[in-house]
């Protein structure tokens, strides 16, 4: 069974005068462990798709399955719930809690689900060193560089062990270094746990990471290729 | 974490927040130090009443209260009071007689109230003795002692020495009167009470009224402490019940024998909660406002927030946390300095003896020393998470309107 299925997705705005079809009948299937990549010119819908992937948008019609589970039919307490325990979130702009460190915003998922501090603190440290930015677990964001930061975000995304992991032009504010080592990070953690990733990016170099991209244009998905990368 | 969070959110705009603590502080300091200089105008006239007026407990026939008609006397007065002298919650009793007379000099004359009092017993029930201001009190040796206010001397223009005739009516309705000798002029903080009251002995008053010296009008009784004053009065109630239930007596606390006083004081503490509760809603706009400038400028924060997880009932948790903290730190601030400040004054008191004749006049004194009940305190600190919690409300509401996607969009 695939980990995610969207079949038949629209996505009408009608937050103007003229409605905004973002999205015209989107059917896609992802398997568990992928790297996928979905590109497109901006305006596309690949934010739209993602967002409707991840639960934090619901389609105008059309159906998400994740996992069998219909997320249509979750009321919007559920699908909080949902988020919470099977989808980790990096975002463009990083989007730490200013307020916490990096340990503590690593863990902040884990105490949302009612982990135990010290299992939490433990599993925080544990993919603070993965990433690489162990040593600055006490450095609130601020304190940090973009690419530290977007490594933060990357082990919170990863903490909790979500089913998938959507990436919503993760690289897009990093300098090249700072890419080339987040993608590596990524893709390590694709290979160590298995971990689903879907990344929405205009970035080439992501593109030549993803073992998979979905091209997307005017909402609906005009190419999908597969590509072997090991 | 969702503590720790709303309280390191407090700092991220620091001067946002200290003006805002800045505001509930002085807020704060505004209620409690108005509160302490009410209550303790209050306790100093309640005590200048007790002390100088009016003592802890009052007995009297009944009939007497009515108009002062004195051949209502008190029935076994010496025998009620050597009964009340024997508990050791007492300090002192002091029996009086009482009658309304015309105090004449040379020059003028005034209508006053004479007590006829036992000088030994007297000053031990009321500040007569230390209010003197001139002369000395009365005393056996002496030949028709009489002991007036500073006020009444002035009005009729006496002096230590100077004669003072009182004229009034006997058992009979027979007007009568004495020349009695001012032995000395005292001053309370009630010049209402200096101009109308008259202290001669007993003995003397009684002659002149036709009176044997044991008669009685008034038993004043004062206690040690003047808390006890409601369960004392109800042991007396209990005890001599059969005198009351006969219409012998009437025994009366200082709340009833001076019921503006009482609802002064519950006015008072009423009046400084109300005047508290004020300051507090006018804050809370203030706390609103600041709290919704921190939502509006955290939207994509709070978005990012929903989008991982966190549940309305955790955004609205950390904001209303967020909004305590704020006002509570500002209370804790204010609480602090306004303890100093009430300590001080009630330490040296606070002098207004610029506006002393008006205070007097009124029956207060012109130096008030603060008092503030530690349970004023504790229902300011209440009160202040009640307005808090009850300010959170609106900006925690726009937070949750929030769509997490729209958030996340903004965010590009």
């Amino acid at each position: 069974m695939s980990i995610i299925e969207a079949k038949g997705i629209y996505k009408t705005y009608q937050e103007t005068k003229v409605p905004v079809n973002a999205l015209n009948g989107v059917d896609l299937k992802i398997e568990e462990g992928e790297f996928t990549a979905i590109v497109g010119p901006s305006g596309s819908g690949k934010t739209t798709l993602l967002n409707i992937l991840g639960g934090l948008d619901l389609p105008s019609k059309g159906d998400i399955f994740i996992e069998g589970t219909n997320l249509n039919k979750f009321s919007s307490r559920q699908l909080i719930d949902f988020r919470l325990h099977n989808i980790g979130f990096v975002f463009q702009a990083y989007n730490l809690i200013p307020v916490l460190t990096a340990l503590e915003n690593t863990e902040f998922i884990l105490e949302l689900q009612k982990v135990p501090k010290k299992e939490r603190r433990r599993k925080a440290m544990e993919l603070l060193e993965a990433v690489g930015i162990a040593n600055k677990a006490d450095h609130k964001p601020g304190q940090l560089s973009g690419g530290q930061q977007q490594r933060v975000a990357v082990a919170r995304a990863l903490v909790s062990q979500p089913r998938f992991i959507i990436a919503d032009e993760p690289t897009a504010n990093l300098d090249s270094h700072s890419t080339n080592e987040l993608l590596e990070i990524m893709a390590e953690m694709n290979r160590k746990y298995h971990s689903t990733f879907i990344f929405a990016t205009h970035d080439q170099r992501v593109m030549d990471k993803a073992h998979r991209i979905v091209t997307i244009d005017d909402g609906k998905i005009i190419r999908d290729e597969t590509f072997n990368r090991l | 974490m969702l503590t720790a969070v709303a309280w390191r959110n407090l700092w991220r705009n620091k001067l946002r927040s200290s003006v805002i603590i800045l505001a509930v502080a002085t807020g704060i300091i505004g209620g409690v130090v108005t509160d302490g200089f009410m209550s303790g105008m209050t306790d100093q006239r309640v005590n200048a009443a007790i002390d100088n007026e009016v003592s802890d407990i009052q007995i009297h026939n009944p009939s007497f209260l009515l108009n002062n008609e004195i051949n209502y006397t008190i029935p076994q007065a010496g025998k009620i009071a050597a009964e009340i002298r024997k508990d050791p919650r007492v300090k002192a009793v002091s029996l009086r007689l009482k009658c309304q007379a015309m105090a004449s000099s040379a020059q003028a004359g005034a209508g006053v109230l004479a007590s006829g009092v036992v000088p030994e017993d007297e000053s031990h029930v009321s500040s007569l003795k230390n209010n003197l201001v001139k002369g000395v009190y009365l005393n056996e040796k002496q030949r028709l002692p009489a002991v007036i206010g500073k006020k009444l001397a002035k009005k009729l223009n006496l002096g230590i020495g100077d004669k003072l005739i009182l004229t009034l009516a006997d058992t009979s309705g027979t007007i009568t009167g004495g020349a009695f000798q001012v032995v000395g002029i005292y001053k309370t903080s009630n010049t209402m009470f200096d101009e109308s009251n008259v202290f001669v002995r007993k003995n003397d008053l009684a002659r002149l009224l036709g009176f044997s010296p044991t008669t009685t009008h008034e038993i004043a009784v004062l206690l040690r402490n003047n808390n006890q004053t409601t369960g004392f009065k109800k042991l007396l109630d209990k005890k001599f019940s059969d005198q009351i239930k006969s219409g012998k007596l009437v025994i009366q606390s200082w709340e009833e024998v001076e019921p503006l006083l009482k609802s002064m004081v519950e006015m008072m503490n009423y009046f400084s909660y109300i005047f508290m509760v004020i300051i507090l809603i006018a804050l809370a706009f203030a706390i609103i406002n600041t709290m919704l400038m921190a939502i509006l400028e955290r939207t994509r924060e709070i978005g990012m927030l929903m989008a991982l997880g966190m549940n309305k009932g955790k955004i609205f948790r950390m904001i209303m946390l967020e909004t305590i903290f704020l006002s509570l730190t500002g209370a804790f601030v204010g609480l602090g300095i306004s303890i100093g400040v009430v300590k001080l004054f009630a330490t040296h008191g606070f002098d207004l003896s610029f506006v002393s004749s008006g205070l007097n006049a009124i029956g207060y004194s012109s130096i008030i020393y603060f008092r503030v009940n530690p349970e004023f305190y504790f229902s300011t600190v209440i009160m202040v998470i009640a307005i808090a919690v009850i300010s959170s409300i609106s900006p925690a509401r726009k937070a949750l309107k929030l769509q997490p996607a729209t958030a996340i969009r903004d965010m590009k």
